[in-house]
């Protein structure tokens, strides 16, 4: 018999230290394993016996003599849950499956094929590959993972880097999160892939300061990589690369990509005008592959299955499989690793059943704080980066955020420009200046200036045109989304007023 | 994770040009040092900014930008207990205005603020990645899911 008790921050926040204490103070040997993503069962507790693993969940430490006896019901085998069966779990596969920091578990479960693969196969072999799976980047801007690679492939320069955004700064989202805590090894093995593509042979992981497990596990497992291997000599290869693990200090923007490199570099995190590319002058000025957690988590199971195998799921020119994240006023909330295509409805109603409150869902946001709300009318909208873009929003890193009918969408309009007001690097006017103007703007509004309106409109489109990063320039998007989807609730205040 | 007891002023110098020389090698250093002297004293003195300045080439003008320009950073000691409360829009959609109000309210504090006592500060902090167990909160560097008002306070006073 194994226990499984994760070690994940939302299993730990929700007290799954006390339960595997518990355990383990009635003799038991405890595995922390990462989450299987179903965050409403956290803690969710496996019993590992005759083969299968079964579920149970939400654990408190008073269940767990219980659990032991048989007495207490389990939810049945992790897998037939079927908020999981209905996934499609790729980059996941191992997620809450094995031991974080066992690199014998990784390479059990398909870990390190995918890199011996790529050693075969050398860099030109290896950049066509990605560019098959027609993988693009995680993070939020889509761009084609496989083309980035080659860029920096082809760019010369005395050393280049790989680095990882793991800055995971949009609310609603935690995939990155879930993945350096619970199948780190995916990340440094994408990495690696990375590096013998471009021919770069040293990477940085910077991590937001708010995420102290991620940093915990990612900078022991980088210590269990250069002892096994994995870093250094690269699996006794000709190749050589190792992985500097770098803590931000608190900046949303430095989630965007030039922004963290002159974080990295040790500067205000101020975003940089493009071109040049970071491809070709990134990091110190050297041609850099700047990817987010989940693109290079994905490379070595594209490399482990092939490039054709991933490119078949998804929808038109959104290829493979994402892991949307579902969260905010919801029933089932968690992580839902699925090919693009699936309506945004049934994500929300069938997988996640509804809002938590038992209350109508009222609005979701789709892709962070940047991203636009939908109304129940859009959901429809397959999940997917061109579909999405024709409603007028984004799916970005996935995260989608459900709210019920008790919320104040003009509030969350505010909320939106406020929240670019704090957090803008202050490089360019619109954004800095624009999301200030914006809350006024938005509180004249409020106080029944109806007159004000075509003003915000007017700003939201010198933010989104003039702006030189997606903070000031995607600021627009969930103000503009509530602006014409719920304009009654920009006039409310007028009438009461009257 | 309380805040770590004051030290000494010359001993203070001796332990920041350890920290900076620890990290000298490194492509960038100056985050990583700032880090590692906010963790030795809670706060980064004034009197690092010199050799930090020196060692990095660097003037006390381009420092203060960068100390200026991340919420991490402080330039004086925060409370003994720190209480970061999410404000981003998961933890909103799970009543997370209301609840980090009334842990606000009961401290009379607002965003940014420290009780009389030096016991507590509160900061706002735009998303911990809890967003499926919100409204989210850290106390003292540790988690809270799916937190209350009463939890929060309950957990200060423990």
């Amino acid at each position: 018999m194994k226990i499984y008790v994760p070690r994940d921050a939302a299993a730990r926040a929700l007290g799954a230290d006390a339960v595997a204490q518990a355990f383990a103070a009635l003799g038991h040997e405890v595995i922390r394993n990462g989450s299987r993503g179903m965050v409403w069962l956290e803690p969710l507790v496996e019993i590992a016996q005759g083969g299968v693993r079964r579920a149970y969940g939400a654990v408190t430490p008073a269940d767990v003599a219980g659990i032991l006896a048989g007495t207490v019901e389990s939810l049945g085998v992790v897998e037939d849950i079927p908020f999981f069966a209905r996934q499609t779990r790729l980059t996941f596969a191992r997620c809450g499956v094995i031991d974080p920091l066992d690199l014998s578990d990784y390479a059990a479960h398909g870990g390190l094929s995918g890199l011996r693969r790529a050693l075969d196969l050398g860099p030109e072999g290896v950049v066509d590959e990605v560019k098959q799976s027609g993988l693009r980047g995680r993070g939020g801007a889509g761009f084609p993972t496989g083309i980035k690679w080659e860029t920096v492939a082809r760019a010369a320069g005395p050393q280049k880097y790989i680095v990882c955004n793991a800055d995971e700064g949009d609310s609603g989202t935690f995939a990155d999160r879930m993945i350096m805590e619970g199948d780190p090894f995916s990340v440094i093995e994408g990495m690696v892939i990375a590096g013998i593509a471009v021919g770069a042979t040293k990477g940085f992981v910077y991590i937001r300061s708010e995420y102290p497990d991620a940093i915990d596990v990612m900078t022991s497992a980088v210590k269990i990589a250069r002892k096994n291997n994995l870093l250094g000599c690269v699996l006794h290869s000709s190749h050589e690369f190792d992985i500097e693990v770098r803590v931000g200090a608190g900046a949303y923007v430095c989630g965007e990509e030039t922004s963290l490199l002159n974080s990295l570099e040790g500067k205000r995190g101020v975003v940089r005008a493009k071109p040049p590319l970071p491809a070709l002058e990134g990091f110190m000025g050297r041609p850099t592959v700047v990817n987010n957690v989940i693109s290079l988590a994905t490379i070595p199971v594209i490399f482990e299955k092939g490039a054709a195998h991933y490119a078949g799921f998804g929808l038109g020119r959104s290829k493979g499989t994402m892991p949307i994240q579902i969260a905010g006023n919801v029933a089932r909330g968690g992580l839902f690793e699925t090919g693009f295509g699936m309506p945004l409805g049934e994500l929300v109603n069938d997988i996640a059943g509804g809002a938590a409150t038992g209350r109508p869902v009222k609005a979701v946001q789709v892709g962070g704080p940047l991203g636009a709300y939908f109304a129940p009318e859009k959901f429809d909208t397959p999940f997917a980066y061109e579909e999405f873009d024709g409603q007028g929003g984004l799916i970005g890193h996935a995260g989608v955020v459900v709210f019920d009918d008790s919320a104040d969408m003009r509030a969350m309009a505010r909320f939106a420009m406020e929240f670019c007001a704090v957090e803008s690097c202050g490089k360019c006017t619109p954004c800095r200046i624009g999301a200030v103007r914006g809350v006024e703007t938005i509180d004249r509004i409020a106080a029944g200036d109806a007159g004000a309106i075509p003003l915000l409109v007017d700003l939201c489109e010198t933010m989104k045109h003039g702006s030189l990063c997606a903070l000031g320039g995607f600021t627009p998007y969930p103000v503009m989304s509530v602006l014409t989807q719920f304009p009654e609730e920009f006039a409310g205040h007028r009438e009461a007023a009257e | 994770m309380t805040n770590p007891a004051p030290v000494a002023a010359p001993a203070r110098l001796a332990e920041i040009e350890a920290i900076i020389a620890a990290h000298l090698w490194r492509e960038g250093p100056l985050l990583p040092i700032l880090h590692d002297v906010q963790a030795a004293f809670g706060f980064i003195p004034s009197d690092a900014h010199a050799p930090i300045a020196a060692a990095l080439n660097i003037s006390r003008a381009e420092l203060h930008g960068v100390l200026s320009f991340y919420h991490d950073f402080r330039d004086a000691p925060a409370g003994k207990h720190v209480l970061k409360i999410c404000r981003a829009e998961a933890c909103q959609a799970m009543g997370g205005a209301a609840m980090s109000q009334a842990v606000l309210d009961t401290l009379g504090l607002d965003w940014n603020q420290t009780t009389r006592d030096g016991r507590v500060t509160v900061e706002p902090v735009y998303c911990l990645g809890l967003c499926a167990c919100a409204p989210a909160a850290m106390v003292d560097g540790k988690l809270k899911g799916r937190a209350t008002a009463q939890t929060i306070l309950a957990e200060l006073s423990a």
